[in-house]
């Protein structure tokens, strides 16, 4: 009987083994006939349809612009809505979106905006004055987690609003005089303030959309999802795979929809730059988000007109805990700034033609090219730390770099390590942590040196030199100034001429550079690949694509 | 042998139950929180957002309501994908990583399998030693370097298959389940070899040899049962395995599925995610051990035959 059983089984077994290999052999050639047809790529298919394939970094958190905050998001938000204002997309001047024009009082204070008669939601609901009331309410709602709700804060008593200092927000800044003209009323003259208009958190959403799905101050509920989402863009939300897609196709109802020349963008997110690159180069992207630092030169040298490399309004810094003993005195920070070799650093670490950085602030921002005396000077940064009591580097403390776990930070801490104990005989360890546990001691003030970066939410140096006010949360070193904190606060905003204003920041960026809480290392740069066919492509120092303008166009050759 | 699998069930409940207590514990006492971010986060917001979460409640008491969700079947929602619940990423992700985890079985038995017997057939030979130095070099290969390399050559050079993608071009899930299934196809390769050779030994098979029986209808009919025996017995955790462990295939070749969540999930201490999936997979990996052993039962006379004298 066990016998039998035995020999029927064998038996079956041996058939659900074949059955395996066929399907294993069925599968091959199945793969392999599908496999060696002629795929078209996306590029050249792309280029005929009007779609444009954008490597877009990672899966977006969210697309609600008063929620979301990443680069990924912000690609994303920026052609499926639009602010009153626009920035031209080469040079980020103010230029006429949702509102057509706008008058700013003589002192500068209030803003009166004319919107478009033809201003329509995706849905094709009229777009009113009334809707950036409300929308700028519901940035303002503590509960919703808007993380740039301080990009309201010029605005009259938002911030006593948002901290719960007024509870009617009737007295706050913002109304609706009639459906189309919307006024603000401004704290005191912001120059940068037009400029705000066009950043997401300050994108209006639709009351009725929002509503219908929750809440207007409830997080995560599913109106952004496609098929909900209703804006007011270029482009509207039609496909949204996570991991894998999100796809907009141009808006009909867009006040300018006959200038849009791009019938689809799909956003691809691709954590990984290495397979982003070779998804470009098998013509599945036409444009990537990103390019690994080691195949930056291999572009370079083949003069590839695809590589595209632009300055970023972003500074690669470090900070110094100046609550630590050693950080305490002014002449050991600007002593450890001094023996940094910025240019050779530029040159043979980071190689994406990164701009060395003397200052805090990038230069060019909104025409301010701060002055700086810090250079590389070995033999004089010496000099100060033997005056700060560490001649030839000796008793010098044992001090750590810290940086969040990454091959490039990594590579940046090793060269100055390497650079101070050149220059100045000290010895540094370095120090790595993951991400969070990072972000957690820095905030903590649990290190000696540790590294950041800061990129510009918008272009005016009042966003790179108001980080380190006394007790600011981006601060983080510890250095309190009080009459720093009285020019950026108090004599900055006062000023009424935009040369006078730069002159203030000249003098704050003094003081900071003087007392060195930061080492100011390099300018960021952007470095991507784009496909030839993308036309109006202007790389700028937002790195914000304008994607109403792009067209594809395949060269004549 | 019903009886075999409802014991090993029940066993599964406090394995479980560890498994959550543990993991939720750990994830709790990690330094920095779901919300903590570069630019500096205001206080009001993480309040709001902790209320919101019910992080503000004593941890314990977190515990307690997340055991009940959980046996309800809710893993709550993402911290990091306002919007997304854990049930919904693991759905989106699960079909294309199991059908991944099936391609690169596939290939591990079909080619492991194939590598193996062949190998014993003609042991200390060439027909021995080339399919087993290419498995030794196959487990040693890791995904993230067999990977770039298949695709710099069939995709880049060749250009006879897709880069990336599952499913949105012909062809391209070829290389991410070859990538996947090598290491393992290496794996059963040595593990069928060991087995067969050892079954091959066996005074049976001497016994068909001396009926006269041709070798491929010993090897077929006789000697592949016993000796794949190791094989099944790997089948289970390494199904589990490929599963859990798809997250480099699922980088190189931007493939939608739970891996690249799960990694993600613990960079952002995104707690509901990183339990959700921990719990799911811990689900998966209990299974498929119990249905490997079942198996392994079913083929087995004298395992079948020790369950029996113990029940």
């Amino acid at each position: 009987m066990i016998f039998y059983s035995d020999k029927y089984s064998t038996r079956h077994h041996f058939k659900a083994l074949s059955s395996d290999f066929k399907a294993l052999l069925l599968l091959t050639i199945v793969f392999g006939l599908t496999g060696c047809g002629n795929n078209e790529s996306n590029v050249s298919s792309g280029n005929k349809t009007g779609t444009l394939y954008w490597g877009n970094g990672t899966e977006p958190q969210s697309l609600d612009p008063q929620i979301a905050t990443g680069v990924p998001e912000h690609h994303i938000i920026s052609a499926l809505m639009e602010g009153l204002v626009l920035k031209d997309r080469k040079t980020l001047e103010p230029r006429p979106g949702v509102a057509e024009s706008w008058d700013i009082t003589k002192n500068g204070t209030v803003y009166t905006f004319k919107l478009r008669d033809s201003a329509r939601w995706s849905n094709g609901d009229k777009h009113i004055a009334q809707d950036y009331v409300w929308s700028w309410w519901r940035a303002l709602q503590p509960a919703l987690g808007n993380l740039y709700a301080y990009m309201l804060f010029p605005i009259k008593n938002a911030q006593q609003y948002y901290e719960g200092d007024i509870t009617d927000f009737s007295e706050v800044g913002v109304k609706a005089i009639d459906d189309q003209t919307l006024q603000v009323t401004l704290n005191y003259p912001t120059p940068y303030f037009l400029q705000l208009l066009d950043h997401y958190s300050l994108f209006p959403v639709h009351q009725a959309t929002i509503e219908k799905f929750g809440t207007a101050d409830q997080r995560g509920t599913r109106w952004t999802y496609e098929g909900n989402l209703v804006s007011n863009g270029p482009f509207q939300l039609v496909d949204w795979k996570i991991n894998r897609r999100i796809v907009v196709q141009s808006n009909p109802y867009y006040w300018d929809a006959n200038n849009v020349s791009l019938k689809e963008i799909v956003f691809i997110p691709i954590e990984n730059i290495v397979t982003e690159e070779r998804m470009f180069r098998a013509g599945q992207l036409h444009v990537t988000s990103s390019l690994p630092a080691d195949k930056i030169s291999t572009y370079r040298e083949a003069n590839d007109p695809e590589l595209k490399v632009a300055p970023y309004l972003g500074t690669y810094y470090y900070r110094l805990n100046v609550r630590k003993p050693q950080f305490q005195d002014p002449r050991v920070r600007r002593a450890l700034a001094m023996s940094v070799d910025r240019q050779r650093l530029v040159d043979n670490i980071t190689r994406g033609g990164q701009i060395p950085a003397y200052a805090m602030t990038p230069p060019g921002t909104m025409g301010y090219y701060p002055k700086s005396d810090l250079k590389f000077d070995p033999k004089g940064a010496r000099r100060l730390l033997a005056e700060a009591g560490y001649p030839n580097g000796e008793g010098f403390p044992a001090t750590e770099i810290l940086y969040n776990t990454n091959e490039g930070h990594r590579k940046i801490a090793v060269a100055l390590q390497e650079m101070w104990k050149k220059n100045l005989n000290v010895d540094i360890r370095l120090l790595n942590q993951e991400w969070k546990v990072y972000l957690n001691s820095e905030s903590a003030g649990e290190y000696e040196i540790s590294r950041a970066g800061w990129i510009g939410d918008y272009v005016d140096p009042n966003n790179f030199l108001d980080l380190f006010l006394c007790g600011g949360g981006n601060n983080r070193t510890g250095w309190c100034n009080e009459e720093y904190d009285r020019l950026i606060l108090d004599v900055a905003p006062s000023k009424s001429s935009h040369k006078e204003r730069l002159e203030v920041f000249q003098q704050a960026e003094t003081m900071l550079l003087n007392e060195m809480p930061i080492i100011p290392i390099y300018t960021y740069t952007t470095v991507q690949l784009v496909d030839s066919s993308v036309k109006n492509f202007d790389a700028n120092i937002m790195n914000a694509a304008s994607y109403k303008d792009i067209y594809l166009q395949v060269n004549q050759e | 042998m019903y009886r075999f699998a409802i014991s090993r069930l029940l066993q599964a409940i406090p394995v479980l139950l560890m498994v959550i207590t543990v993991t939720f514990f750990l994830v709790h006492s990690a330094p920095g929180g779901p919300f903590s971010a570069d630019k500096a986060v205001p206080p009001e917001v993480i309040k709001a957002l902790e209320e919101q979460y019910n992080l503000n409640q004593p941890v314990w008491q977190q515990y307690l309501s997340y055991l009940g969700d959980v046996i309800q079947g809710d893993f709550g929602p993402s911290f990091k994908y306002p919007g997304r619940t854990v049930n919904e990423l693991i759905t989106a992700g699960l079909p294309i990583t199991a059908e991944l985890a099936f391609y690169a079985m596939l290939v591990a038995l079909g080619v492991g399998i194939t590598a193996g017997v062949g190998a014993s057939m003609r042991p200390n030979t060439m027909q021995d030693y080339l399919p087993m130095t290419g498995a030794m070099i196959g487990i040693c290969m890791p995904s993230f370097l067999l990977g770039p390399l298949l695709v710099l050559i069939f995709g880049i050079h060749l250009d006879w298959l897709p880069v990336s993608g599952w499913g949105d071009i012909p062809g391209d899930k070829i290389l991410p389940s070859i990538t996947l299934g090598t290491g393992y196809a290496a794996y059963i390769a040595r593990l069928s070899r060991g087995g067969m050779l050892e079954v091959l030994s066996q005074d049976y098979i001497r016994t068909a040899r001396a009926k006269g029986l041709s070798e491929r209808l010993i090897i077929v009919k006789h000697a592949l049962r016993g000796g794949l025996i190791p094989v099944v017995a790997f089948l289970g955790p390494a199904f589990a395995g490929l599963l859990a462990g798809s997250f480099v295939v699922e980088t190189i070749f931007q493939i939608p599925g739970l891996g690249r969540f799960y990694v993600q999930a613990a960079f952002n201490r995104d707690y509901t995610l990183i339990l959700g999936m921990t719990i799911f997979l811990s689900t998966l990996i209990i299974l498929f051990n119990l249905l490997s052993d079942i198996l392994a039962i079913w083929l087995n006379p004298k395992l079948r035959q020790e369950i029996r004298g113990t029940n």
